[in-house]
């Protein structure tokens, strides 16, 4: 035993014995990496120049609506960063889900199914939309599936605002339920409910993902990702892969549009806009395409600083009158720079700020132009 | 054994028969908006079929390039012919149009051009997902530029022609969608013959058929496919023009919907298939303006999007396409 355990003991640091037991346990790692998350940013937003924005408890309230985003951003990154299938109307999904609970608990229905369950309700309606949409153009090129989410994602809405008589049209669904817990009654004077259930749901959801990641389901995803001619020949079915892919980023979706409608105690089809579909792919694209970690960074901070830091940032150079900064508003012109960086990620990173590594390989092509056409010869085969 | 028509049979018939479908179920008023507004379709699916044509990309800004077309059109004219209202002397308003549609599709030209000289050109050997993104940030750069220059509220667009109609067959039509569905065709025409006859158009259609092969044969690869874009900027240069001639003002997000209808269109019509794209516009506007005629305005955009998943399902290659399978 001793004998065994000795050369070990000596050379391993106690940082390097963490993360090898990190390794050996991710699921574990992950819940725990969430819980010191969960405590240290109600924590850091004390210290100034951050607790200066805004009071602690906006701070807690902002980071649940972030939340929403991480979900939306780790669900899309499933489609777009595993499966390597560009959904351009993911809010549809997110719209479906936060309908369907505003449809469950609210005056207007009167119905009052829980919260908790309704969770899983909206997640499965959103799934079963979502493969009802995928089975027919699942089947052709990824391209077509781009351009009919896109039309999804528009279509969605539209039905919520003209079917007037069952949502109410442009007035939208208000005074929905918010969530009880064993006679505790969620409000919104006390953001740190939610802030709890939130940061609850994302680690179970984020240890999920990874499980999947690692399964055969997920590197089935990456194989059709990377070459789908392969991994047909490799046996793998790719239609019924990809509509997975297809239903659990749209389930997903639904989860957090639950979430976010029984927070805002209201809905509306004027909140599932493209600007939400496009803010969550800019969100994967700039965090990382596959690297669920990478997604999640990639939305809280681009999320923080769409909500606060544009505001801020208005004020400052308000503040200190300088030049022609002054006057920009940059809170408006948030789409242009998540446009510019798009743009910018994919000519120069495309990989993301935060690289899973198997898809930077896959993305750095290093050839200019011509020079990756084999030879003639080559072509033709021997 | 087959009987041999001449190449242009099938697309004429089927040209012909959905004309006189929509003619029949629309009565003569309505068919004259129908022709106008596929007109205005048909130009910009062009764009998209090209463009996919020759570098299998789904151009998301396409829609877009159509949009920033009717501002640059509409800056033109008040800008630097200082034009409001309607220009009475028939010699001048001919001029006048002729030289605002040619600056706007040589500057959209340019434009379109520029952005695949940017954002397409260095992703071409990268995977698919990468210029398909790229694409939707610039729609989203393009929007974005027109919606700080000019506003995010409708704009008014200078109504050069004035509002005089005709009769014809019991029906009043103004001599505005009469311009459109002429300028439209012969524009259309003009890509056909481009395409068809000009050395640069074989080297387009060789491009499409096989780069590879093409560059071994000596065509410049690069020259043809910035002239492809080059192109289909131009033609929703001259839609974004008339659109706004026919719609009275624009918006900087006026390209989202139209580019969608645009490219179900073309998708109609089999994608890659400049023939097919025309029909397709012509289809889709008579699918919108049935359902305003039968009271469903709100639902048109609901209706064109249902013909799209339905082409996807029964007929993926389109009305006059070949079959188009995932590619490795």
């Amino acid at each position: 035993m001793t004998a065994v355990s000795k050369p070990q003991a000596q050379s391993p640091s106690p940082w390097a014995r963490l993360r090898s037991s990190a390794r050996n346990h991710r699921s574990i790692t992950i819940l725990a990496g969430w819980l010191i998350i969960a405590v240290g940013l109600p924590l850091i937003v004390l210290i100034p120049p951050l607790s200066t924005f805004q009071p602690q408890s906006l701070w807690i309230d902002g980071f649940s609506n972030a939340g929403v985003f991480i979900l939306l951003a780790m669900g899309l990154n499933v489609v777009v960063g595993l499966a390597g299938l560009l959904d351009l109307g993911y809010a549809a999904f997110f719209a479906i889900g936060s309908y369907v609970y505003a449809f469950g608990a609210s005056p207007f229905t009167a119905t009052q199914i829980p919260f908790w369950p309704m969770l899983l309700v909206g997640a499965l309606i959103a799934a079963t939309l979502g493969l009802l949409l995928g089975a027919p153009t699942l089947r052709l090129r990824g391209d077509y599936l781009a351009i009919v989410t896109l039309g999804f994602g528009e279509i969605v809405p539209a039905v919520f605002l003209n079917a007037s008589s069952f949502t109410k049209g442009t007035n939208g669904i208000g005074g929905i339920y918010k969530p009880t817990l064993f006679g505790f009654n969620f409000t919104l004077e006390n953001p740190v409910p939610y802030y709890i259930t939130m940061v609850a749901i994302l680690a179970v959801t984020m240890v999920l993902l990874y499980r999947l990641q690692g399964s055969r389901l997920g590197r089935a995803w990456m194989a059709i990702r990377e070459d789908e001619l392969a991994a047909a020949s490799s046996g793998i079915n790719t239609i019924t892969t990809k509509l997975l892919a297809f239903a659990l980023g749209a389930s997903t979706a639904g989860l957090a549009g639950v979430f976010a409608t029984s927070k805002l105690t209201f809905v509306g089809p004027g909140q599932f806009g493209f600007q939400v579909s496009f803010t969550v792919l800019a969100m994967v694209v700039l965090g990382g395409m596959g690297n669920i970690w990478g997604v999640a960074t990639g939305a809280f901070v681009i999320y923080t600083i769409q909500a606060v830091l544009l505001k801020e940032l208005n004020q400052f150079f308000q503040a200190i009158h300088a030049p022609i900064l002054q006057n920009i508003d940059f809170v408006q012109y948030q789409y242009l720079l998540y446009g510019i960086a798009l743009v910018a990620m994919m000519l120069l990173r495309p990989e993301g700020l935060f690289p899973s590594s198997r898809r930077r390989e896959e993305l750095h092509v290093d050839s200019e132009d011509i020079s990756d056409i084999p030879p003639p010869t080559e072509a033709l085969g021997q | 054994m087959t009987v041999n028509l001449p190449r242009f049979a099938r697309p004429l018939g089927i040209g012909a028969v959905a004309l006189i479908v929509e003619y029949l179920l629309l009565g003569t008023q309505q068919f004259a908006n129908a022709l106008t507004l596929g007109a205005i379709y048909a130009l910009i699916a062009l764009g998209y079929t090209m463009v996919y044509g020759i570098v299998e990309l789904i151009n998301f800004a396409h829609g877009d390039v159509f949009m920033v077309g009717s501002f640059l059109a509409m800056w033109i004219m008040t800008t630097i012919f200082g034009l409001t209202g309607p220009v009475t002397n028939l010699v001048n308003l001919v001029g006048l149009l002729a030289i605002v549609m040619l600056a706007t599709m040589v500057g959209m030209g340019l434009i379109g051009a520029f952005i695949e000289r940017v954002a397409y050109r260095p992703l071409r050997h990268a995977p698919r997902l990468a210029p398909l993104i790229t694409a939707i940030g610039v729609s989203f750069i393009l929007q974005n530029i027109i919606a700080t220059a000019f506003g995010p509220s409708p704009v008014n667009f200078p109504q050069i022609v004035p509002a005089d109609k005709f009769a014809l067959m019991g029906a009043r039509i103004a001599y505005l969608n009469l311009f459109i569905v002429i300028m439209a065709v012969v524009l259309m025409i003009a890509l056909q013959v481009f395409i068809g006859r000009t050395r640069l158009g074989r080297a387009m259609r060789s491009t499409a058929q096989d780069r590879e092969a093409a560059e071994l044969m000596g065509v410049d690869i690069n020259q043809t496919i910035a002239i492809t874009f080059f192109i289909a900027a131009a033609l929703a240069g001259a839609g974004g023009m008339v659109q706004g001639l026919y719609a009275g003002s624009i918006k900087f997000d006026l390209g989202f919907f139209v580019g969608l209808k645009a490219f179900t269109a073309a998708v109609l019509g089999g994608i890659g298939n400049t023939t097919g794209a025309a029909i397709g516009g012509f289809v889709i506007a008579f699918v919108e303006v049935y359902a305003t005629v039968i009271g469903y305005t709100q639902w048109s955009e609901v209706a064109v999007f249902t013909v799209l998943i339905l082409v996807l399902v029964f007929r993926p290659s389109g009305l006059l396409g070949q079959q188009l399978g995932e590619r490795a």
